[in-house]
């Protein structure tokens, strides 16, 4: 820690290594949000219950409202701008897109890194699999329902896990 | 098609598909932006320190040791803003009606708990929140009666002591001699029910951000709000700025679902700030905030009778409110949207000739209710069809029969309710039929029977109703408002590069009405549907709009985008006239091509464009006209949007959680400009209409505290909580206005909290229960269980 009470972390984010000087306080949400100028995460409660502030900590999901920018010294964090460009979306948002699982967008983001996660690591057999993977994100406006055909289709395209 | 007025070589190509909206891809790749994504330089934040205490006279504060915090520009509690700002005052013609006026903090007293009393600027917000720990409040509380049936005694302390009571609402029906069919009818059922206080809780909280600029002295002001014209307008008035040095700005907004739907007094704080320090001034609500001071929702005990005759005829319905609306009348609704809308609608799509319904709106020491989805109608859907299923059951009737004998039919229609709603034709039976048909009730019913042998409580709910949508200026959205909620206005544009632009003061917050006015837009002036930009939820693109809701935007914004369209149209065609040499009769225009019927002429819009602006003397100087068109649409009446409701739900015997197995929407919105939408609309309100009936309650103690502070004690559905929702859309007849559109965005929430009851209660009937409060929680349940089969074994040990 230095004299002003700051300390130096160093994070790779979406593939580009930041070094600042940041209070031990700092939320890696408001480090991402704030520091960085990457708004595509966003905060829905503070307390690590809606899953918008979601983002991969090397790799897993991680909320990033309930963790401290000082912990992830030396870690890779994704965010959503990491799945692609509005000119060239990647397939978690192409799917989304096509399946009109968004409307306001104030949770797709925490989705869409979340289903990043359970691309990778979950079995996501049937809907049952995947309503009850999905059910630590909150999504006041879509119902679910077309998350899930997001989902189930994105699913299918990997096949079963190897 | 009625109205359309359209040839059948230009018939509407957008309108109608499942286009892909045009929000998204910002919105998916985090490019989106909201207004807490906005850091204009040398901005501060805001940190509110909110009353603690229901009801109490606000004695000293003391903000001494905030001032050594490092980064504090400055700690503002009411007197600091005398004379800057004059409160917002929600008026209305109606009688007996106090407006409690609403300024950005409290005033020598505080009326609830998280009312917001002192406000602390920092540069950052974790030092605003620093500073607003260390300022200490000393209240002398007041007494207060949180129960809204003790505070409309005529000896409860007084909220607003001005208004000398605390029951600022009262309003009556009465159509027929309700008493005397009561007394007379052979069937007669009740309830005391009670539909719980909710908040909208959408998924962005409220945010704001005031700038000042110093040189045209001006405030640019965005705001997550769904009414960003109405709140121009009020704080023109509040800041004593013209509109044109005061912009209201809702850019992306997170969802509202009402939340978002009035004025707050925050929003009037963060704009006297910014003119007071004359720098950017941000406030972004958390959470906590969230639940204890933004709108809140329904809340209301019904005491209601239906009278039926042996045959399952309504005869009459007699409904006694009392709306519990929090400590102030909201801007600009009042306290007497939600209440009164319960007695408006209460008989439902029904034939219902002996009516009195009564409502009173109390205050009590909580945030104020406001809008919030379906508005009214939840509570009111719930009274009715609960009583509706009663009738039945006390009848031996099937829940389908009874309500097919009593909605109203085709030939009946446009039918005045009791209350004086106007029904337009709209698939009232159809739907009932459309939902049966498209769940397969009867297989549910075989379902249930062998669910049922296996001693599982497995029930059937069903729910009708009709809301108005759509309306125009015969009457205000809310009672006696004296805002016109009536029109809406469009302005397109073709610029000298050919770029279409059209503006709406509406505002999206979710809705993707970016898309859907561009699919209106491109067919009805015959552009490519890619060539136009939606401008809206900006007061400078519009004159004067009071935004989105009541579903209002299809129809009213809709209307808008075609007539202006058309105009558009008609100059685009007069000029290609010119530059062909041909008639206006003889040409067409579709997806940007303008294209002569007997030749083989064609133009582009670019190139009519170009000819207009840029090229002098192609177009005669008398007859040039500029490619943009004004035009505002009008309504007048309202529309009617019809629905049923079939779930099939079970009760679990040992936890008493509740499962949707199947859920079943048939309605009618008129023409569908996009069907994709549409469902996602249906699919989003029966959501949180599940959570209204399962889940959802904001809980006060007795002590006036907020019991529900956070997402872990205010619970909204999940993925795992919800079931796939099939829908049918029945078009019956398309109303009379312009575009053929009904407003349905709300829907959903109006019909699922009454058909989930309905169907809970046909799970426990063999028990006897009937659903009378919601949510039904699994702990309501096991009381109500508990109690019926000690009932009943006390019974059985009586006959013995
Ligand atoms: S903001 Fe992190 S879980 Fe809600
Ligand atoms: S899209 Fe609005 S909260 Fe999910």
């Amino acid at each position: 820690m230095t004299d002003t009470g700051t300390v130096a972390i160093t994070v790779s984010v979406n593939g580009v290594a930041h070094t600042r000087e940041v209070e031990p306080r700092l939320l890696l949400s408001d480090f991402l949000r704030h520091k960085l100028g990457l708004t595509g995460t966003h905060v829905g409660c503070e307390h690590g219950v809606c899953g918008a502030c979601t983002v991969l900590l090397d790799g897993y999901s991680a909320r990033s409202c309930l963790t401290l920018a000082v912990q992830v010294d030396g870690c890779t964090i994704e965010t959503v701008e990491s799945q692609g460009t509005q000119d060239a979306l990647g397939p978690i948002q192409a799917a989304f897109r096509d399946h009109h699982a968004l409307q306001c967008g104030y949770c797709t983001p925490g989705f869409i890194m979340t289903v990043a996660d359970l691309l990778e690591h979950h079995p996501l057999e049937n809907d049952e699999d995947i309503r009850e993977a999905l059910s630590g994100n909150i999504c006041r406006c879509t119902g679910y329902q077309n998350i899930v055909a997001a989902v189930r289709e994105l699913a299918k395209a990997r096949g079963p896990l190897t | 098609m009625k109205d359309a007025g359209l040839s059948v070589e230009m018939r509407p190509k957008m309108v109608g598909s499942r286009v892909k909206r045009t929000e998204d891809p910002r919105l998916l790749s985090g490019t989106g932006q909201y207004v807490d994504d906005l850091h204009p330089a040398e901005m501060v934040h805001v940190a509110i320190v909110r009353s603690d205490q229901p009801h109490a006279l606000i004695r000293d504060i003391r903000a001494d040791a905030a001032l050594d915090v490092p980064g504090l520009i400055g700690v503002y509690d009411f007197t600091d803003l005398e004379g800057e700002v004059s409160p917002a005052i929600p008026s209305s013609r109606m009688r007996n009606y106090y407006a409690t006026p609403i300024w950005p903090l409290a005033r020598g007293k505080v009326r609830f708990v998280g009312e917001a009393v002192v406000a602390v600027v920092a540069t950052s917000r974790y030092a605003a929140e620093d500073a607003a720990g260390l300022i200490e409040i000393d209240y002398d509380p007041l007494p207060f009666a949180s129960d809204p049936a003790d505070a409309a005694c005529h000896d409860a302390p007084l909220l607003h002591e001005e208004a000398g009571t605390n029951v600022i609402i009262s309003r009556e029906f009465q159509h027929g001699d309700i008493d005397e069919i009561l007394h007379t009818a052979p069937v007669v059922v009740k309830g005391r029910f009670r539909m719980t206080r909710k908040s909208a809780s959408a998924m962005e909280c409220r945010s704001y951000l005031a700038q000042w600029d110093k040189r045209s002295r001006a405030i640019t002001f965005h705001t997550s709000s769904n009414i960003p014209g109405i709140v121009r307008d009020v704080l023109s008035s509040s800041l004593g700025l013209p509109g044109h040095r005061l912009r209201v700005i809702a850019p992306e907004v997170g969802g509202s679902f009402g939340g978002k739907g009035s004025l707050y007094a925050e929003e009037i704080l963060v704009c006297a700030l910014a003119r007071k320090l004359e720098r950017p001034v941000k406030y972004v609500s958390d959470r906590l905030e969230e639940l204890s001071s933004c709108s809140q929702a329904f809340d209301e005990w019904m005491d209601a009778q239906l009278a039926v005759d042996e045959q399952g005829h309504f005869l009459g319905l007699k409904a006694d409110v009392i709306g519990d609306i929090g400590a102030y009348s909201i801007y600009p609704w009042t306290g007497a949207l939600e209440p009164v809308q319960v007695i408006s609608f209460m008989p439902g799509p029904y034939r219902v000739e002996h009516y009195h319904g009564r409502v009173r709106g109390v205050l009590t020491p909580k945030p104020a209710t406001g809008p919030y989805r379906g508005v009214g109608r939840p509570s009111s859907t719930f009274a009715m069809e609960r009583l509706v299923d009663m009738a039945a059951r006390k009848l031996g009737m099937d829940p389908a029969e009874i309500r097919r004998r009593n909605l109203i039919r085709d030939e009946e229609f446009p039918y005045r309710t009791a209350p004086g709603i106007i029904w337009d034709k709209s698939a009232f039976q159809e739907c009932l039929a459309a939902a049966c048909d498209g769940a397969d009730y009867t297989a549910m019913r075989a379902w249930q029977e062998e669910a049922r042998a296996q001693g599982r409580w497995v029930g059937i709910g069903f729910a009708s109703y009709a809301e108005l949508t759509g309306i125009g200026s015969r009457i205000a959205v809310a009672p006696g408002m004296p805002i016109n909620t009536g029109t809406e206005t469009s302005t397109i544009r073709i610029d000298s590069t050919g770029a279409i632009t059209a503006d709406f003061g509406i505002a999206s917050h979710g809705q993707g009405l970016e898309t859907t006015l561009a699919q209106v837009v491109a067919d009805e002036l015959g552009c490519a549907f890619e060539d136009v930009r939606v401008r809206q939820g900006d007061s400078e693109v519009a004159p004067q709009s009071t935004g989105t809701y009541a579903s209002r935007s299809a129809v009213l914004a809709g209307g808008a985008a075609t007539k202006s369209s058309r105009v558009l149209k008609a100059k685009v065609l007069r000029a290609a006239a010119m530059l062909l040499d041909v008639s206006e009769e003889d040409l067409e225009a579709n997806g940007g091509v303008i294209r002569s019927r007997s030749s083989n002429a064609v133009l582009t819009f670019r190139e009519v464009a170009d000819a207009v602006y840029n090229r002098m003397g192609a177009i005669p100087h008398d007859k040039r006209e500029d490619l943009v068109s004004t035009e505002t649409y009008d309504p007048y009446l309202g529309t009617a949007c019809s629905s049923t409701h079939l779930c099939m739900v079970e009760v679990d015997l040992q936890t008493f959680g509740v499962t949707i197995h199947r859920y079943f929407v048939a309605e009618d919105c008129g023409r569908i400009i996009n069907p994709m939408i549409v469902d996602g609309q249906v699919h989003g309100a029966v959501a949180q209409g599940v959570g209204a009936a399962l889940l959802e309650e904001i809980h006060y103690g007795t002590d006036g505290q907020l019991q529900t502070g956070s997402f872990v004690d205010y619970l909204l559905p999940l993925a795992s909580n919800m079931p796939d929702i099939g829908i049918a859309h029945v078009e019956a007849e398309l109303p009379n206005n312009l575009g053929g559109f009904r407003g349905m965005g709300e829907g959903g929430t109006i019909g699922a909290p009454a058909a989930i009851a309905n169907a809970i209660s046909d799970a426990l009937s063999p028990l006897g229960v009937e659903i009378e409060t919601l949510p039904a929680t699994p702990d309501r349940l096991f009381r109500l269980v508990t109690a019926k089969t000690q009932e009943i074994s006390s019974q059985e040990g009586n006959k013995k």
